[in-house]
């Protein structure tokens, strides 16, 4: 199954990623976000971290996922390559995180994302499981 | 992306309208500056249908605008400016965006273009290592948490006091440099630990440094004032912002405000405009928190400055009075702010929201600084990298329509992942050597996101500006060597 699309946006960029359920597309989205970010066929998976997230509705979880995932990305210097989401509620999420510690003798770093948005931003669980997110890049 | 086929009525050559009635909620019209050559270009996204939302905001006055550099944004457009009464107004943290105070500075020299051509390789290199640049790139000032907070309440003040530059900088940096009501409080400890390590780091995205020649001079008095008298002179221009700081405070709070604008009753059409009443609680601790972003910010310029005058003086062999580097000025171009205009013939206090947008007061203006009471405040308009950047002042005219507002530079035409599609750095680099523009990149794909394909052509967004009377054209200059996150 396909992960994720790009979507084209002027001065940002947005993706739209699947999933055989909602937490997958959760994780194919936070996916999507990182290969954004950098080349993700160097890194290794040799930091697991736990991620906890609460937010007011689905979409806020959404945003705050992805908005905490770039947090740990400046602060721990993580680069994730894998997610798997492992509780999706209406107002928390849990997941962990696959990845390693920056290291730019080896990755290449591609682009900056500022922020996961709301703009645009859509939760389908009825035919498709699919979320689509604009970035402020 | 779908074809917008509202109404843009054609007040004149330089301004269309977007009427009222155009869609069920909108408080006032919108206007756009554009000629009529851009306006296919505005029609073929949804960046107008931007401009009719923002005129949904409740206490918004006189018209939602767009500057001619208008793009499809978040929730705001590009290029957006947005005034709502401070009595019974909202302020929305879109209509600032993640980067808080994103915002450019530009240097004046003494040198001229073949003694810094001769040396630009060395220059820029020198550049790259002594500014921090790229995705995750990490500063070399180390701050503990009371210095953070002294960053956030301090701006460049904090830099000049910690000896990155003078007190001539801060005149003439907007604001002082210090954005006056930020309380660290209001800051979440996120996002002061995304702060500390990136203090004086440039960042990526469109962020550079450029090293230009002056190319042309429209008003020779009023450059003189701002010390550029010469063709070929050597001008320094900064352009960044808050980084992983100014992103942690936008998104704390249009989290929060979601939750205020259902509290408040705001109904709006696309939740990024979330905002909550200017005097709520909510409102006022974002404005304390964007202060203190906006600080970070002009901390951040301050330092990069710094380390900039340094390069020279490593590279030119020549002490600093020598060599210039004097602020012509330093503005921000992502900001609300505070600020008074006559409102149908009263003097009323206004949140103003620049998204993308210039301030540009005019001559005698109260918020103007001494050395430039008589020629208006200057306004750096960059364009792209392959093309030029302009140095205009502000207007009457722009205090009275646009709240003291103009555009912010060339504006996106073709999409970051287009261009990266259509070209490699490479191909981008090569392209701009031949033309005499050296370019050095932090980042993968950084040089084909940010080439000249990529953006409006920066002649004809100013053009509308100047014939709206909104600033007038001062000094034309072309890059030579760039420096890119």
């Amino acid at each position: 199954m396909k992960e994720f699309d790009i979507i084209e946006h002027t001065a940002d960029i947005g993706i739209k990623a699947y999933g055989a359920n909602l937490k997958e597309a959760f994780a194919n989205a936070a996916y999507a976000m990182f290969s954004l970010i950098a080349g993700l066929e160097n890194v290794r998976e040799s930091v697991r971290r736990q991620i906890t997230v609460e937010a007011e509705d689905r979409e806020g979880l959404l945003v705050s996922w992805l908005n905490e995932l770039l947090y740990i990305f400046d602060v721990e210097r993580t680069i994730f390559k894998r997610f798997e989401v492992t509780e999706l509620g209406e107002t928390s999420l849990k997941a962990e995180g696959y990845g390693e510690l920056l290291d730019q003798s080896r990755h290449t770093l591609k682009g900056a994302l500022k922020a996961a948005t709301y703009h645009m931003l859509k939760i389908e669980e009825n035919n498709e499981y699919s979320v689509r997110v604009i970035f402020d890049a | 992306m779908a074809r917008w086929d509202g109404p843009l009525n054609k007040i004149d050559d330089y301004r269309w309208e977007i009427p009222k009635n155009y869609k069920p909620g909108m408080r006032v019209p919108g206007l756009i500056y554009a000629d009529e050559k851009m306006l296919e270009g505005i029609r073929q996204e949804q960046a107008a249908e931007q401009v009719a939302n923002v005129a949904f905001l409740p206490g918004i006055v006189g018209y939602s605008l767009a500057m001619p550099d208008i793009h499809w944004g978040y929730g705001f457009p590009i290029g957006g400016v947005a005034a709502t009464r401070v009595e019974d107004g909202v302020v929305s943290p879109g209509g600032v965006g993640y980067d808080i105070n994103c915002g450019v500075r530009l240097l004046r020299t003494d040198l001229h273009e073949a003694e810094v051509r001769a040396k630009l390789e060395r220059l820029l290199t020198e550049l790259f290592v002594n500014v921090p640049s790229g995705v995750g790139s990490t500063g070399k000032i180390k701050v503990g948490k009371k210095e953070m907070d002294d960053i956030l309440t301090g701006g460049a003040r904090w830099a000049v006091r910690r000896g990155y530059g003078t007190e001539e900088d801060l005149e003439a940096t907007e604001e002082g440099g210090c954005l006056k009501g930020a309380n660290p409080d209001k800051v979440s400890l996120k996002a002061k630990e995304r702060g500390s390590p990136q203090s004086g780091t440039l960042g990526a995205g469109n962020h550079f440094l450029e090293v230009e020649v002056v190319e042309e001079i429209f008003e020779p008095d009023i450059a003189r004032s701002m010390g550029i008298e010469d063709i070929g002179q050597v001008l320094l221009l900064i352009h960044t912002g808050s980084r992983g700081l100014g992103h942690q405070v936008c998104d704390d709070y249009v989290r929060l405000l979601r939750q205020a604008s259902q509290k408040y009753n705001i109904s709006l059409p696309d939740q990024e405009l979330a905002c909550a009443p200017v005097k709520s609680p909510e409102g006022q601790d974002y404005l304390a928190g964007m202060a203190c972003a906006a600080n970070y910010a002009w901390a951040n310029r301050q330092c990069i400055a710094h380390w900039a005058r340094e390069c020279f003086v490593k590279v030119f062999g020549k002490p600093l009075p020598e060599i210039g580097l004097q602020m012509v000025y330093d503005v921000a171009h992502n900001i609300a702010k505070i600020e008074s205009y006559e409102v149908n013939g009263k003097k009323a206090s206004l949140c103003v929201h620049r998204k993308g947008a210039t301030r540009a007061f005019p001559p005698g203006h109260p918020d103007v600084p001494a050395r430039y009471k008589k020629i208006g405040q200057p306004v750096l308009i960059p364009g792209d990298m392959g093309r030029r950047s302009y140095l205009a002042v502000g207007t009457e005219t722009a205090i009275k329509e646009s709240f003291g507002s103009v555009c912010h530079g060339a504006g996106r035409v073709k999409s970051r992942h287009a261009a990266r599609r259509s070209l490699t750095d490479a191909d981008v680099a090569r392209e701009l050597a031949s033309r005499g523009i050296l370019a050095k990149a932090a980042s993968r794909g950084s040089l084909s996101e940010e080439a000249s394909e990529a953006y409006k052509d920066i002649d004809a967004v100013v053009d509308v500006c100047h014939k709206a009377g909104l600033c007038r054209k001062v000094v034309k200059a072309r890059p030579i060597g760039v420096v890119k996150g």
